[in-house]
């Protein structure tokens, strides 16, 4: 069986049926790419064809580029070879002197989309879920199937920027709207009529950038139009992406050059800014990670084998607060029926108001009808009946962090719970093994991590108890991906495993200030290093006083345990501010910032007089700082096995605290520094700046026995 | 090593560079023709003693493209003998003329060079030959491309110029402009621009506003928040760290202007000074230029002057009178702190704040202010500096002789 099927019928319309065999979705690789060069020679010799349609037997039409194969390879040649190859058989396809059609009866994303832009014509089935795009940019890459010089040809080289810059993903309306997608279709069989209709109607179809007269829409790179556009777009993308994903920096050159060059010569052009994404450290680390890791993940690598998928029909949350507001919100936008419980009915009805509110924000980017509004709200009821929990097969508790309050609510749920029903609870701090003592089931009892806020954060950490069972598990981890959230697993352990790692980075910020590094250069270390947001911001966030709060308890813990306490030189800068100086956080509009009524923020400007100044750190110190204090927790984490496998590490870094994503992860980044290179680098930040960089002995092995972090 | 000794300089009167501007009316050719015209008269020269034509141009395209230094000594009657060549040093290309015009003198190669300028802004528009950097996306990103207005109002920042410290330098350069023109002045450079029919276009800088005092200049828009918040703030904010926000303090009424105009430097060694019957004026005694750090762009004038009184055996106090271009105020005023100076010795008569700053010409125009004003108060030493696009600095000492 062949990966392209070559249908001709009497009217000479050639249909080839991209339809690969033993895969769900089409991929390309040379499994397709060869038999469709096959197709397209028999199309070049046979006078007899009139026209060529393109589709595939799949759900989808084609999902793009075999990651696999781009990912294994390391040599320019052999990238730009294969992009030029790509190219070459696509060129074939839009000169051959006969309409070609797309019809796209799905998803056509990356190459998939590609291809289909060198055909003539794209027709699409109005499929709201179908999407139209070039992604490649997400994972470190460009469209190197032509994609950079055939997009901004057809649509003009503005609007084809942030498709490619950002990656945004069209639905049929939106792709039609774009002019990506000349025409719309109800099914197959209304695309399949109207991809005849347009062949018989242009029996010379050429591409409009092979006629002689073609102009470019809006312009070509020379027109001042746009002259005016290349001087700002870098900034603009600089200002995002600090400079750390060269895939942009390559991709406006594709387009820049490729909109003063002929077609051709920008099709090359593009091959050899392909290659350099392709052997790309960026690449590597982006599409191991959120790729390769990520599906790992997605597919369930840290569940427990054994168990029948499970399904939380009715769901209870205690405490609606910031949190247990959010994961109502979350639940009821998949379908579940959720109870919001709270110790006064105000409280209960202010948390379902924080989903209304959502919605109606939603409403206002029409992203959501007041039908969708109403459904959603519906399947949140607010109570302060314990009898409502009837029914639940989850309860999350998630009220104040106090160990007596959980105990009591604890109690007083699963007294109303089934006896398969399992609990958990969204603690931040407290260990799961000891709130467990509380329920009279502790193998049903769980810890769900979420991140606030929980409507945008992706990540769930789930946290086993010393007695969870490898069901609940089971249940926790299929409940996370119910409300499309990616689930990591981890041990029960003090901070488990993000609360501990991500509290360096605010940690090792404020030992630079105590140092008397300048505070804002502090903050863009930060943003340069590629985390969403400054040390100090992110600490104001948090809010000093929970740090506080959590210092005392952890202080408290180790005197029980007759333990001495290794203090991380960044909590005397917590105690200095909280106590001496009363900057509590953002929440009291005061911090390392100033939080202004008008909005925004600066720095407290008395900051360098409490902190003052020392001689400037070159501003690469600050950032290898920041990062490897970050890194060598999250690979202590890892020698502790508090959480057990590199893909929950690395992605629960990018999700669950912002790592920066283009360095693939807090392991990966070890892994692309040089696990050598990191130890003898950490020992050097050791020897200068504390015990607390000493490498982890996990890497000082790794290093000696010369490997890697492997997923 | 032979002398290079400057034995006149003439400029044409700036015009508004814009449509409205009196030399919109008038082709770049015209301005540098004017210019070679009034040498050739006011020197009885004989052009065939000419070796070469300098001429900077910093958006050589069109009109003014090519290699209009040639054409135009062509063009001005000038013996087909002489060569000419254009180059652009960007801002700093009229006095890169002078520069060159003096090494090709002290080289010993050459006896007789014209160095000078010419920039119609109102017809050919600043930007309008694109460039690698600020037109090519991956040349901009990778080496921090900002316009130059976001890099003066860094300066700004950085050395603590409040919007009423620029605002008073520019109301001090309107005023010191006016007073110089009503004094006359610039009465032995200036040439007028007149017509094919010998009708005068322009005798004056029409630029000059005296009567502006700080409240008018306290109405202005800042020019450069807008571009700031297109995402050139945060490219500078990550090459000066210690700065949260940039405070966008210039704007076009403390910023230089947009004009029309040519200058031209006659510049020759001793013995064909005697030779012409010519007179030296003055000497050129040292040259430089350098790179500073290119985002901020407009630093260079304190380091490359430096770099000039070191070669000359001189201090910054040594020299009588600074002409230091007003790309921007904060420009001069930042320039002031890195050479220990005092305003009273810059820009005497103003600068390009009040008169304009026709890009490839200014250099030449204000060496020929120097001069004027050194021969006027009788004081020997003069230096002219000048920022320059990419991140660079120029600086030329002159001695009266």
């Amino acid at each position: 069986m062949t990966a392209v099927q070559f249908n001709k019928d009497a009217d000479g319309i050639v249909t080839l049926v991209l339809d690969m065999p033993g895969r769900s979705m089409n991929v390309l690789n040379e499994e397709l790419t060869q038999p469709f060069a096959d197709a397209i020679g028999r199309i070049e010799t046979d006078e007899s064809i009139k026209g060529v349609i393109v589709t595939s037997g799949k759900k989808e039409f084609l999902a793009g580029a075999d990651i696999e194969k781009v990912y294994a390879m390391t040599d320019p040649q052999e990238a730009f070879d294969m992009s030029e190859a790509f190219k070459g058989f696509l060129r074939r396809l839009e000169t051959c002197g006969r309409p070609v059609v797309a019809a796209l009866n799905g998803t056509a994303l990356g190459g998939g989309l590609e291809l289909a832009l060198a055909c003539h014509y794209r027709v699409a089935i109005n499929n709201p879920k179908a999407k139209f795009g070039l992604p490649e940019v997400k994972l470190g890459l460009l469209p190197g199937g032509g994609g950079t010089q055939r997009l901004p040809r057809l649509i003009g080289i503005q609007p084809s920027l942030p498709l490619m810059l950002e990656g945004k993903e069209l639905n049929p309306e939106k792709a039609r709207a774009a002019g990506i997608v000349h025409e719309l279709a109800d099914d197959a069989a209304d695309m399949m009529a109207k991809a005849r209709a347009w062949i018989a109607a242009n029996p010379k179809a050429a591409q409009p950038w092979d006629d002689k007269k073609f102009k470019w829409p809006g312009g070509d790179s020379k027109h001042p139009a746009n002259v005016q556009m290349w001087a700002i777009a870098p900034s603009m993308a600089s200002a995002k992406s600090y400079g750390n994903y060269p895939a942009v920096t390559h991709i406006m050159s594709c387009v820049f050059e490729g909109g003063i060059t002929d077609f051709d010569t920008g099709c090359r052009v593009e091959s050899r800014y392909f290659a350099a994404c392709v052997v790309s450290q960026v690449s590597k680390n982006m599409i191991g990670t959120l790729w390769f890791q990520l599906g790992g993940i997605n597919k369930g690598s840290s569940r427990p084998d054994g168990f029948e998928r499970g399904t939380v029909r009715k769901l209870g949350i205690l405490g609606a607060g910031m949190m247990g507001a959010g994961i109502a919100y979350a639940a009821a936008k998949v379908g579940i029926e959720t109870v919001l419980l709270d110790t006064s009915q105000e409280n209960a009805d202010k948390g379902k108001a924080y989903s209304a509110g959502l919605l109606d924000k939603q409403m206002k980017k029409g992203r959501m009808t007041q039908q969708g509004k109403d459904e959603l709200l519906a399947r949140i009821s607010a109570t302060t009946d314990y009898a409502d929990l009837k029914g639940c097969d989850l309860v999350i508790e998630a009220v104040f962090e106090d160990r007596g309050i959980k105990a009591d609510v604890t109690q007083k749920a699963e007294a109303q719970l089934a006896k398969d029903a399992f609990f958990a609870s969204n603690t931040s701090t407290l260990p799961i093994t000891g709130l467990a003592q509380a329920s009279a089931r502790p193998k049903n009892f769980i810890g769900l991590h979420f991140f606030s806020p929980v409507d945008k954060m992706p990540l769930v950490e789930i946290i086993k108890g010393k007695k969870t069972s490898p069901e609940t598990l089971a249940r926790a981890f299929d409940f996370v991906q119910q409300i499309r959230k990616t689930p990591i697993v981890v041990n029960d352990a003090r901070g488990f495993y993000t609360s501990r790692c991500f509290a360096t980075y605010p940690m090792e910020g404020m030992t630079l200030l105590a140092e008397g590094q300048h505070p804002r250069s502090i903050e863009m270390a930060g943003l340069q290093a590629g985390m969403p947001v400054g040390p100090l911001a992110v600490q104001d966030e948090v809010s000093l006083s929970l740090s506080m709060h959590i210092l005392e308890q952890t202080r408290k813990d180790y005197a029980a345990e007759g333990k001495a306490i290794p203090e991380h030189p960044g909590a005397a800068v917590v105690e200095k501010m909280c106590k001496t100086l009363d900057r509590p956080g953002k929440k009291a509009g005061k911090g390392f910032y100033d939080y202004p009524a008008s909005g925004g923020k600066q720095l407290w400007p008395a900051l360098t007089e409490h902190f003052p100044l020392a001689e400037p750190l070159p501003q690469q110190e600050l950032i290898d700082r920041l990062m490897f204090a970050q890194a060598n927790e999250a690979a202590k984490c890892y020698e502790e096995k508090v959480v057990e496998s590199v893909a929950d590490t690395n992605i629960g870094s990018i999700f669950g605290w912002g790592f920066a994503p283009f360095q693939g992860g807090a392991l990966q980044f070890i892994n692309a520094y040089g696990v050598d290179n990191f130890v003898k680098r950490s020992r050097q930040l050791a020897k200068q700046y504390g015990e607390r960089f000493k490498p982890a002995r996990i890497l000082v092995k790794m290093a000696k026995e010369g490997r890697t972090f492997n997923a | 090593m032979a002398e290079a000794f400057i034995y006149d300089a003439v400029r044409t009167p700036r015009g508004k560079g814009k449509k409205d501007g009196s030399l919109h009316q008038v082709t770049p050719i015209h301005l540098v023709a004017t210019c070679l015209n009034a040498l050739e008269d006011r020197n009885g020269l004989d052009t065939a003693l000419v070796d070469d034509v300098v001429l900077g141009c910093v958006t050589p395209v069109g009109e003014q493209g090519a290699d209009i230094a040639r054409i135009a000594v062509l063009y001005a009657g000038w013996d087909e003998s002489v060569a000419g060549v254009t180059q652009s040093r960007f801002c700093a290309s009229g006095l890169e003329s002078v520069n060159l015009a003096a090494m090709k003198v002290m080289s010993g190669y050459e006896d007789l060079v014209v160095g000078g300028g010419v920039e119609s802004m109102s017809r050919w528009a600043m930007g309008s030959d694109g460039g690698a950097w600020a037109m090519d996306p991956r040349v901009n990103q990778i080496t921090g491309f900002a316009p130059q207005g976001v890099g003066a109002d860094t300066i700004a920042t950085l050395e603590g110029f409040s919007r009423q410290d620029v605002d008073a330098f520019a109301v001090r350069s309107q005023q010191r402009a006016a007073a110089a023109w009503a004094e006359g002045r610039f009465g032995k450079s200036v040439v007028p621009v007149r017509d094919l029919n010998g009708l005068t276009v322009l005798d004056h800088d029409e630029l000059i506003r005296g009567q502006t005092t700080l409240d008018t200049l306290g109405q202005l828009k800042p020019s450069f928040a807008q571009m700031g918040q297109m995402g050139f703030d945060a490219t500078v904010l990550r090459k000066y760290t210690t700065l949260e926000k940039i405070d966008h303090v210039h704007h076009a009424g403390n910023s230089s202007g947009i004009v029309d105009g040519a200058a031209a430097v006659l510049v020759g060694n001793k013995k064909i000074g005697r030779k012409l019957g010519l007179k030296p004026r003055a000497r050129i005694v040292a040259t430089a230029v350098m790179g500073s750090e290119p985002t901020i762009m407009l630093t260079g004038i304190g380091p490359a002057s430096k770099k000039a009184l070191k070669k000359a055996g001189m201090s910054a106090q040594d020299i009588d009178l600074y002409e230091i271009n007003e790309a921007f105020a904060a420009v001069v005023m930042r320039a002031a702190r890195d050479l220990g100076i005092d305003m009273d010795r810059i820009n005497v008569n103003g600068g390009a704040i009040a008169m304009g700053h026709p890009l490839g010409a200014t250099g030449a125009m204000i060496l020929g202010t120097v001069l004027d004003e050194l021969e006027r108060t009788d004081r020997q030493t003069g230096l002219v500096s000048l920022c320059v696009g990419g991140g660079m600095g120029i600086a030329t000492i002159i001695e009266r002789v």
